[in-house]
């Protein structure tokens, strides 16, 4: 009991502060105040808002980038559905002009062709005609001479001598009318 | 330990008392450089140097350092300050995570092998934080409310009967002008006094039944010593973290109360 007492006195009351510990505590925590509270709390509160700023930031720019190409691919399509359009447009064009031409080519060949068959048949025409001229003053000219040789007397008498001739020819005609044609 | 020791020379077994909170100078002739003092200004220097190297050139992408400080950070916004303060947080961030943070480092010491000294259970620390806060809740619910509109507030809230003033205000002076910091620093300083006394008490009964005085009666004892001690010491290190949170909390409630009456 005596040294519970002894020792009760020799400590002190847990419930009085030291001098020296309140101004220990009083610096220590106006120091941790400064630089903390002071210093690094508004730096925290800077970095902490740009993140915020940062991640809200980069979600709208994705948001507009996504918008922007969709957009993109809209008239990308647009174009290119056009363009097949256009394609199928300009192949039909072509299919029809090709036919138009080529209807044209061949009315210019037939016409050609029928040109050229005329013009042939117009000069064997004449040709024939002169072949056919030719060849009457001839035949009669060696027909009289064989003639007057074979019957021996000269057939003077010119307008005899035509008539004979002619019917002569007649005759021959006649007979190869066929052949000539 | 050597406290323990000390105490434990006799022959019989007695507990740890107040002489766990007494401590002789450091340097013979410096009465003020003692062990409390001494793990005070160690703490503030550890939370300087936390604080320094997490918030000092804080990156946008955190790293290390920088994420344990803005758990910490976060966790006072987000529990203490917001429901408290509401828009007005972030102005009052940087008292409240320098209390937080100063007062769990301080807590701390508590269960450091080899230091084993919560710097609060000297009532000076405590006090002094306590006053601040005092000083600084008075300071703006003058600014903010008047001088006589701040008691009128706090002893006269609008929209009851008459005769209840007659009690109500006298009891709500008395908590908030006199209480109220009292509460405040010994709530904090009285958790700690008494966790350091029960974590020296069952050490001391492992220490004493296990080494001092070994018998095959007293060595279970030694062992549930032992045992109680490690789990005294989780629920210790979950109580230091509570009280800071506490007592930050309370500080935001106080400023709260002075930016803005209750009703």
């Amino acid at each position: 009991m005596i040294t519970a007492a002894a020792l009760a006195a020799e400590v002190n009351n847990p419930l009085l502060p030291h001098w020296y510990e309140l101004i220990v505590g009083g610096f220590a925590f106006f120091v941790v105040l400064f630089v903390v509270g002071r210093i690094l709390t508004p730096r925290i509160q800077k970095t902490l808002a740009e993140r915020t700023d940062a991640i809200e930031g980069g979600l709208k720019r994705a948001e507009e980038v996504q918008d922007e190409a969709k957009r993109t691919l809209e008239s990308y399509r647009a174009q290119l559905a056009e363009a097949r359009h256009e394609a199928a447009r300009l192949r039909e064009e072509a299919r029809e002009q090709g036919a138009q031409i080529k209807a044209e080519l061949r009315t210019e060949a037939e016409a050609e062709a029928r040109r050229i068959t005329e013009q042939a048949r117009a000069q064997i025409d004449a040709e024939r005609q002169a072949a056919f001229a030719q060849l009457r003053a001839e035949i009669g000219r060696l027909s009289t001479d064989l003639a007057s040789r074979i019957v021996g007397e000269s057939l003077e008498d010119e307008a005899r001598q035509r008539r004979i001739v002619d019917r002569f020819l007649e005759e021959l005609e006649g007979a190869g009318s066929g052949a000539v044609r | 330990m050597s406290t323990l020791t000390l105490l434990a020379s006799g022959d019989e077994f007695k507990a740890p008392g107040l002489e766990l909170f007494e401590f002789p100078p450091i340097i013979n002739g410096v009465p003020w450089f003692t062990k409390p003092v001494l793990v005070a200004i160690l703490s503030t220097v550890i939370v300087l140097i936390f604080t320094w190297s997490a918030f000092a050139k804080p990156k946008l992408v955190p790293r290390g350092m920088q994420n344990l400080g803005e758990m910490g950070y976060t966790f006072v916004r987000d529990q203490v300050a917001r429901p408290f303060l509401g828009k007005d947080a972030d102005r009052w961030m940087g008292l409240l995570l320098s209390l937080f943070f100063l007062i769990w480092i301080w807590n701390l010491m508590g269960v450091i092998p080899g230091i084993q000294f919560p710097v609060v259970s000297h009532i000076a620390f405590p006090f002094v934080l306590a006053i601040s806060i005092y000083i600084l809740k008075l300071y703006l619910g003058f600014k903010h409310q008047g001088f006589f509109g701040y008691f009128k507030n706090m002893m006269f809230p609008p929209g009851l009967p008459k005769p209840i003033y007659l009690l109500l205000a006298p009891i709500e002076f008395l908590s908030n002008m006199i209480v109220a910091p009292f509460t405040h620093a010994v709530r904090l300083f009285a958790n700690m006094f008494a966790g350091h006394i029960i974590l020296a008490f069952f050490s001391l009964v492992g220490f004493w039944f296990l080494f001092e005085n070994l018998t095959p009666l007293g060595a279970p004892l030694g062992v549930l010593g032992v045992l109680m001690t490690i789990g005294m010491t989780v629920f210790e290190m979950f109580i230091q973290f509570l009280q800071a949170f506490l007592f930050a909390m309370l500080a935001a409630m106080y400023i709260g109360n002075s930016l803005h009456p209750e009703h």
